[in-house]
């Protein structure tokens, strides 16, 4: 905790001595100075619009998280399905989202709705590719042993797969943090009039440089308090995945 | 494998002795239904393994872990557990009903591994090297754990071993196994009643007798 911190404070003393000494344009880079100062005086407007934003990016990871391993599980299951869908699979993480992005307003409108399917679109393919590769990795001898216990093929899944392959899945939906919060602030940028994306845009628009960048501080805390959320959930909910030398 | 003829008369304990790698797991595997042989039969009562390994699944109690096979036959949770929980109590293990398989020593895993296969209800138990992940010390104790507990429910068991003394201690009759094409090389019988100590007369006399048979 210590570590990371001094590292912020040097990079922060360097940019401050940046703008100042090569007396940088505000309006190009604003100090860090100017930024914690927007941070303080827009902080009502940064707070409201980071709730928009982190509910869009929180329910849009839940919604990955249970459609990526519904998937898994589906083409686990299903080699047949798996052959003709996992190339498309792959092709889908291809398309940017800011070509899709118009689209699903249109067909969603403003709210909430085109947001949750962006946020779901990018984070499903981590969270499935990784429940997907821990399904297929299962230790045969443990299949072995469900056997000869009597377990149908559906029962071995169920309490012995299903289970060993979840910490995989949180580990997708952590990894598909980041990507969830740039997918949310390219869908307001869309077309949306809340959340930080929107703040961001129209800060950048009225020449406030100093509260987008507040904007970025923001989004860029949220990320790493989500995904430490995370691990705490993992943590919680698959204790015995809790090995030394784990995430921290 | 090949030409190999195993019998083993029902409540009889057969100690399968051999050097690694020619074919006893497979073997077992055979026995329990697990493998398809390329050519051969097996008539047996249904059989159960218990691997080398204990396989317990981190996320169940060790009192659950033991109840896997009457939940899979259909039982309740709690149908399930009291089947399992006299065996803890009987079998050494009483307190331990809701530890988590990490908290469990080796030996304590070994022990809920082998109820587990008991409470499969299956007449024929086919042991794949049980105590092999195990130190000396540990593997003394559980021996004459194993011993007693099969005493006390007996079992037609096949045990598969590389440790001369766990076959001449426990068995009613060691087979040797020879090395790849594995046959039996010789039948050893150990008549002296169980459990028995390591100084017996009856299993020195036996543990000679392998160690020559595998010459």
């Amino acid at each position: 905790m210590i570590l990371p911190l001094l590292l912020v404070l040097l990079l922060l003393g360097v940019w401050q001595a940046y703008t100042e000494l090569a007396s940088v344009e505000p309006l190009i880079l604003p100090s860090p100075v100017e930024i914690g100062r927007s941070l303080w005086e827009d902080r009502t407007l940064l707070l409201d619009n980071l709730g928009v934003t982190a509910t869009e990016v929180g329910l849009g990871v839940l919604c990955a998280l249970a459609t990526g391993v519904g998937a898994a599980i589906v083409l686990h299951r299903v080699q047949v399905l798996r052959r003709a869908t996992y190339p498309l699979l792959i092709g889908t993480q291809a398309v940017p989202v800011v070509t899709l992005a118009p689209l699903l307003v249109f067909w969603l409108g403003f709210g909430l709705a085109p947001k949750l399917a962006i946020i779901t679109l990018v984070c499903f393919f981590p969270v499935a590719v990784t429940t997907l590769d821990a399904l297929d990795r299962t230790d045969p001898d443990q299949l072995k042993l469900m056997r000869t216990l009597g377990a149908t093929r559906r029962q071995a899944f169920w309490w012995a797969q299903m289970p060993a392959a979840l910490p995989a899945a949180l580990s997708g939906a952590r990894i598909s943090v980041a990507i969830a919060v740039i997918g949310a602030v390219l869908a307001e940028d869309s077309g949306s009039n809340a959340g930080l994306g929107h703040l961001l845009r129209q800060s950048t628009g009225q020449l406030e440089t100093a509260r987008g960048y507040a904007a970025v501080v923001v989004l860029a805390a949220f990320a790493i308090t989500l995904f430490y959320t995370l691990v705490l959930v993992e943590r919680r909910l698959l204790p015995w995945t809790q090995r030394p030398g784990g995430p921290s | 494998m090949h030409d190999l003829t195993v019998e083993v008369a029902p409540g009889e304990v057969v100690v399968l002795v051999g050097p690694s790698g020619c074919g006893k797991t497979t073997l077992l595997e055979v026995l329990c239904g697990l493998v398809e042989p390329d050519s051969g039969t097996v008539v047996a009562d249904p059989a159960v393994l218990m691997p080398q390994r204990d396989l317990l699944l981190p996320w169940l109690t060790a009192l659950d872990n033991a109840a896997l096979a009457p939940r899979f036959a259909g039982a309740d949770r709690e149908a399930a557990r009291d089947r399992a929980r006299p065996l803890f109590a009987r079998f050494g293990l009483a307190g331990f009903e809701d530890a988590r398989p990490d908290e469990l020593s080796g030996g304590m895993r070994q022990r809920v591994a082998f109820l587990r296969t008991l409470l499969s209800g299956k007449p024929v138990l086919c042991l794949d090297e049980p105590f092999a992940a195990l130190d000396a010390f540990t593997r003394e104790e559980l021996r004459s754990w194993l011993a007693s507990a099969l005493a006390q429910e007996p079992r037609t068991v096949v045990l598969v071993t590389h440790d001369v003394e766990e076959a001449a201690v426990l068995a009613d009759r060691v087979l040797v196994l020879s090395p790849r094409p594995a046959r039996v090389t010789a039948e050893i019988p150990v008549t002296t009643s169980r459990p028995r100590g390591v100084t017996d007369p009856a299993v020195v006399a036996a543990r000679a007798a392998v160690l020559e048979a595998m010459r």
